[in-house]
């Protein structure tokens, strides 16, 4: 973790609206404005305005852009187009996590890694360094790039006066160049919160005036802006892992339950050895939801118990506020991982009821 | 706004004695603090506290805290109100969002704490 804390340029726009600020990966960052209930619900009825500008971005161009991805990706990058975006991972040789990513296909050799703002140093040596045997040109450029979500299914209706962009034109994980209000962005069909929304991307310099311009127009419409709490109880319902808290270097992306954005077949890349053997000799444990019945929050590192037996670690676990019950997300072993078997999660010393549920907890009506 | 009808603790929580009994909450910075209350856990009647000992738990959406005993007592009661609206601890900290009753021998360990400007100037 860096000393020196850092902020994005919408630092002041946050304080003054009255944000409540907290350290996270290294940021000084909103984690609420109001309340993290009335944020999150607003984002699953209406919209919400994220600033997410502290993610990494890594630029990855050259002829061996390619190459180098599928080495370094468990995903099949081929298979991307250009204005196409790809949820991916970066993998260790042991098929555990780097770090999770998005990759964008800007153009044939020329690619954006959308990173998690904790592991931009890490990621990007450890690209740096297996860069070196391809002819690819990989460079950090965070700092050139705010990022704004705006997020619920209202997102459409208020970007679409602020551009000429054909907004319903974008699919899911899709992307077009274009303005905002003005301002230059690559205007992302994606998001962290399981609605529906954009991911504006823009020069950081540009920030607060994408900020305005967005919040403004969407104000009629019930939009507010939102913090890191909101952002991590939407992505929570929405079963979106968390690096740091459900995956990390000690997970696998077979344990994760990530196994759709595993692709063996696509050639040798790192880790693929270790996971092809994982997957042909079965998993031993597999990251599932829960809800429990008490009002007690099962969080992060609480033990997961069978017959008083440690069996594993809850990873996640919130009040889900639109919802209204406690879910989590936990390691357990395979036999004990199916949809309605009961275990306990030890919660201060007393062990609470918990019961496996089908995931994501939350699927937004289309 | 720190109500001067009471005591307060370096922990945020408020302590009003009225004969033997000592009422109990968290401050209105407190709530803040903590964001979006979704179950407060207090103490069983009958249970017996030392000044500083845990006497319940609060969980916000965002973070789970204890909340300790400004002063040593017997729990008389808790709020039950909680159970179903533990919100209310966010709506109104210093009235309808109490969280438990003390039966106290004496108020000269609520007389120590801090009072309503000292806390004012701990919060800044």
């Amino acid at each position: 973790m860096s000393e020196t804390i850092r902020t994005t340029s919408l630092n002041g726009v946050h304080r003054e609206a009255g944000a409540r600020m907290v350290a996270f990966a290294g940021w000084d960052m909103p984690v609420q404005y109001t309340s993290v209930v009335d944020e999150h619900m607003a984002v699953r009825t209406k919209a919400g305005l994220f600033d997410v500008s502290h993610m990494g971005e890594v630029a990855v161009r050259g002829r061996g852009a390619l190459p180098f991805l599928q080495h370094v990706t468990c995903n099949d990058v081929s298979r991307l187009t250009p204005g196409r975006i790809q949820y991916s991972a970066l993998t260790t040789p042991q098929g555990t996590f780097v770090d999770d990513l998005l990759v964008y296909k800007l153009a044939e050799d020329d690619y954006l890694l959308v990173i998690n703002a904790g592991n931009t140093p890490k990621d990007a040596a450890w690209l740096a360094a297996e860069a070196r045997a391809f002819d690819v040109d990989v460079a950090d450029v965070s700092a050139r790039w705010c990022q704004l979500a705006l997020q619920g299914p209202a997102a459409e209706s208020i970007l679409a006066p602020l551009t000429a962009t054909a907004l319903s034109a974008i699919k899911y994980y899709g992307f077009e160049r274009g303005e905002v209000a003005g301002v230059p962005c690559l205007v992302s069909r994606t998001g962290y919160t399981g609605e529906d929304g954009f991911e504006l991307y823009g020069p950081w310099e540009e920030a607060e005036r994408l900020w305005h311009a967005v919040l403004s127009a969407g104000a009629p419409e019930g939009l507010v802006p939102a913090g890191l709490a909101a952002r991590d109880t939407l992505r929570l319902e929405a079963k979106m892992a968390l690096y740091g808290n459900d995956i990390d270097d000690t997970t696998t992306v077979l344990e994760a339950d990530l196994g759709w954005i595993l692709k063996l077949e696509k050639g040798d890349f790192i880790g693929r050895d270790a996971l092809a053997r994982q997957k042909a000799e079965g998993l031993t444990r597999k990251l599932v939801g829960f809800e429990t019945e008490g009002r007690a929050v099962a969080r992060h590192g609480y033990d997961a118990r069978v017959g008083g037996v440690s069996v594993g670690t809850v990873t996640s676990g919130s009040f889900a506020p639109f919802l209204r019950k406690n879910i989590g997300l936990a390691y357990l072993p395979l036999a004990s991982g199916e949809p309605g078997t009961r275990f306990d999660v030890s919660i201060r010393g007393r062990l609470e009821p918990a019961v496996v549920v089908p995931t994501p907890f939350y699927k937004r009506p289309r | 706004m720190v109500p001067s009808d009471r005591r307060y603790t370096k922990d945020h929580e408020w302590v009003q004695v009225e004969g033997d009994t000592a009422t109990i909450g968290i401050t209105e910075f407190a709530q803040g603090e903590l964001g979006d209350i979704v179950y407060v856990e207090a103490p069983e009647a009958g249970k017996t506290v030392a000044q500083g000992d845990v006497l319940g738990t609060i969980e916000s959406v965002k973070a789970v805290s204890e909340l300790y005993a400004p002063v040593s007592g017997t729990v008389i009661e808790a709020n039950a109100s909680l159970a179903q609206a533990p919100e209310t601890v966010n709506r109104d900290p210093h009235g309808a969002g109490w969280i438990c009753k003390l039966k106290v021998a004496s108020r000269a360990e609520a007389d120590a704490l801090l009072d309503a400007a000292a806390y004012t100037t701990l919060i800044g």
